[in-house]
């Protein structure tokens, strides 16, 4: 095998790797899409949030990272209860932009409250896991990308028997297709939009843990957000087969382009080639290549 | 709903057309045109004019912002964008071309109103959430472009100085000069746009923002509209940017990033959608906060915090109070403050009988 395939091999396979841990954060944009109608700009945010008080409380305060990580799931739960209650509920049926505000509000202040309660230094998660690359047949992989990859497939194949199988899941799913028809069958629309932004919030410390694992724990993390536009666009919106299928182009794209194009266009083509691809993506197929049309009455 | 006192009668076509009906719409008008060309100008000094000149460019991108969000119901993160289009044209206009100011401020502005008609051809097809996230790739690519083509953006770190703006052969130098360079085109700018909303054209637009099949089904163009609403937005944004320009002496596409773009989405926001007055609120608002929480915490805050720390202190304070104040009008005041000032203005309007 010579030198160029082999350099193509490994942009794709890591491009996917990356994908499945893209798709593990878009994932959490997407339940609550779905379910609440609500466009979370802020999911970035959340993962950001949450790895920042994981890293924090094992760095300054001795945790250990096992305990820290229980914490900070409680606490994530707890704040999205509460948001739900206060901030999401009276938007309920407010205009696209309101909801999509108020998310951004949400995310200014997560950017703002991490480095004043913590500081703004970057400080790292660490799984227990080897440094040295893995090395399986031509392909080099990085134990951290495979680790944040398995993580993500786990998560996302246990979400999608979730919805499949269990008895909240399908629940979910009938209130994401209609609130009226859900309510007529005696669903309580209300308690799974609760759920629906806990979960966002599991999903997201999971994202915070993969994430800040791999590049480190700061306001950077937060920049994770936006890809997830990408991602469900690419992908659509309607199933986590989607999500990953959307993650693990927009991660491929991106590692081919910052294997091929940057050495000619001078840098930066990773974070926005996901953007180019999905405007194409819109002219042709102006609701993703997997959404379906919305039809429209009065 | 409108409803006036009684006792003003319009007897012909013109008097009901005027643009301030009431005396004394008139007498206010004429108040604040007195405030701001004869009042404001010799009683600041340089550093307050300094602020009320950032706070007048801000009002002109926040009246472009609010016509396509607040009357026409489309979102736009990528106003920042169209701003760094309108500065990059006019500055390449004023270094090669040598062309004043006159020049530059229309063609800045129609260079953005061209690319944003392009940004908003999607528009047409989709809406809500897929609009949102087209026009913020929109401000990635033009971010992009901008940073990576050294034609437009003169190589070095893509910025490009601009020379002072000129009137009459004097060169505008101090904050003075420019608060009269800047405010009577901020002026207009909330004339023209008072003017444009009650007009066929704004109509059309209100229309499409209640209900877009409706309007297509009553006779309204729906694409011819929208694609207007984007041009007219971004041609003010385009003069925003150009304005920016002349006031730092440099075009820079850092000065229009994401953040900026979502700065005018919460002028718009606080200040109240579908409002001409609540843009001019909301800029000034958002303007002056910064300025607030930093003479706060450098007057009271150092106490409180580590005098090594304070300018990062503020910056966060400042992304903490603006997501909260966002949230926080949201919810319990959605239209913003333009809705707070009338009702202040009705509880005293019949004060003490307000039954």
């Amino acid at each position: 095998m010579d030198g160029e395939t082999q350099f193509l091999i490994e942009l794709v396979t890591n491009g996917m790797l990356t994908g499945m841990m893209y798709a593990l954060v878009a994932v959490g944009f997407v339940l609550i899409y779905k379910s609440t109608d609500a466009i979370n700009f802020a999911q970035g945010e959340f993962c950001m949030i949450a790895a920042i008080f994981i890293a924090s409380f094992v760095f300054l305060y001795g945790f250990p990272l096992w305990l820290s990580i229980i914490v900070v799931l409680v606490l994530m739960i707890l704040f999205n209860v509460a948001l739900e209650r206060v901030v999401l509920r009276p938007m309920i049926g407010r205009p696209v932009v309101a909801i999509i505000m108020a998310t951004i509000g949400l995310a200014l202040m997560f950017r703002g409250l991490g480095p004043l309660l913590f500081g703004a230094e970057t400080r790292p998660i660490n799984l227990p896991i080897p440094d040295l690359p893995i090395i399986w047949g031509p392909l080099f992989m990085s134990p951290i990308d495979v680790l944040g990859a398995a993580i993500s497939v786990i998560f996302l194949a246990g979400f999608g028997w979730f919805f499949l199988k269990s008895r909240i899941g399908v629940a979910m799913r009938a209130v994401a297709d209609s609130h009226q028809v859900s309510m007529a069958m005696g669903i309580n629309v209300e308690r799974y939009f609760v759920i629906a932004w806990v979960l966002a919030g599991v999903v997201a410390l999971l994202g915070g843990i993969v994430w800040g694992n791999a590049i480190g724990v700061d306001t950077q993390l937060a920049a994770l957000g936006l890809k997830v536009f990408p991602v469900v666009i690419l992908g659509g919106l309607d199933s986590i087969i989607g999500v990953v299928v959307g993650g693990i182009i927009v991660g491929v794209v991106e590692a081919l382009a910052a294997g091929y194009l940057d050495p000619y266009v001078g840098g930066g083509t990773k974070d926005f080639t996901p953007y180019v691809l999905m405007i194409l993506v819109l002219m042709v197929r102006p609701y993703g290549i997997f959404g379906k049309p919305i039809i429209e009455r009065i | 709903m409108y409803f006036r006192q009684s006792g003003y009668y319009k007897t012909n076509y013109k008097s009901d057309m005027a643009l301030l009906p009431l005396p004394i719409g008139q007498a206010t008008a004429i108040g604040y045109a007195l405030l701001f060309f004869v009042i404001l100008p010799l009683a600041f000094d340089e550093y307050l004019l300094s602020i009320v000149n950032i706070a007048a460019i801000a009002v002109v991108g926040a009246l472009g912002l609010n016509i396509l969000l607040g009357y026409t119901g489309q979102i736009s993160i990528g106003h920042g964008a169209f701003m760094s289009v309108g500065a990059y044209t006019a500055a390449n206009m004023a270094k090669y071309l040598d062309a004043p100011f006159w020049l530059t401020l229309p063609a800045g502005g129609l260079m953005a109103a061209l690319i944003g008609v392009i940004v908003g051809m999607p528009s047409l097809r989709v809406k809500g959430l897929y609009l949102a996230i087209a026009t913020l790739a929109a401000q990635f690519i033009i971010e992009w472009i901008l940073n990576h083509t050294p034609v437009i953006s003169g190589g070095i770190q893509a910025s490009i100085e601009m020379p002072r703006p000129e009137i009459f052969g004097v060169v505008l130098e101090t904050q003075a000069e420019l608060y009269f360079f800047i405010l009577p085109i901020t002026a207009l700018a909330i004339i023209a746009t008072f003017n444009l909303v009650r007009s066929r054209i704004g109509r059309a637009f209100i229309a499409i923002r209640d209900q877009d099949v409706a309007a297509e089904i009553i006779g309204i163009n729906v694409y011819r509209y929208k694609l207007l609403a984007f041009a007219i937005s971004s041609f003010y944004a385009g003069v925003t940017g150009v304005l920016y320009t002349y006031y730092f002496g440099i075009a820079n596409y850092e000065a229009f990033q994401l953040p900026i773009s979502i700065d005018y989405l919460a002028m718009c926001i606080i200040g109240g959608l579908g409002s001409v007055m609540g843009s001019v609120y909301g800029a000034v608002f958002v303007t002056l906060l910064p300025i607030v929480i930093r003479f706060f915490m450098e007057t009271v805050g150092v106490f409180f915090v580590d005098g090594n720390y304070l300018a990062q202190v503020i910056a966060q304070m400042r992304l903490i109070l603006f997501g909260g104040l966002i949230i926080v009008f949201l919810v319990v005041e959605p239209e913003g403050l333009n809705k707070l000032w009338q009702n202040i203005r009705n509880y005293f309007r019949v004060w003490p009988f307000s039954y």
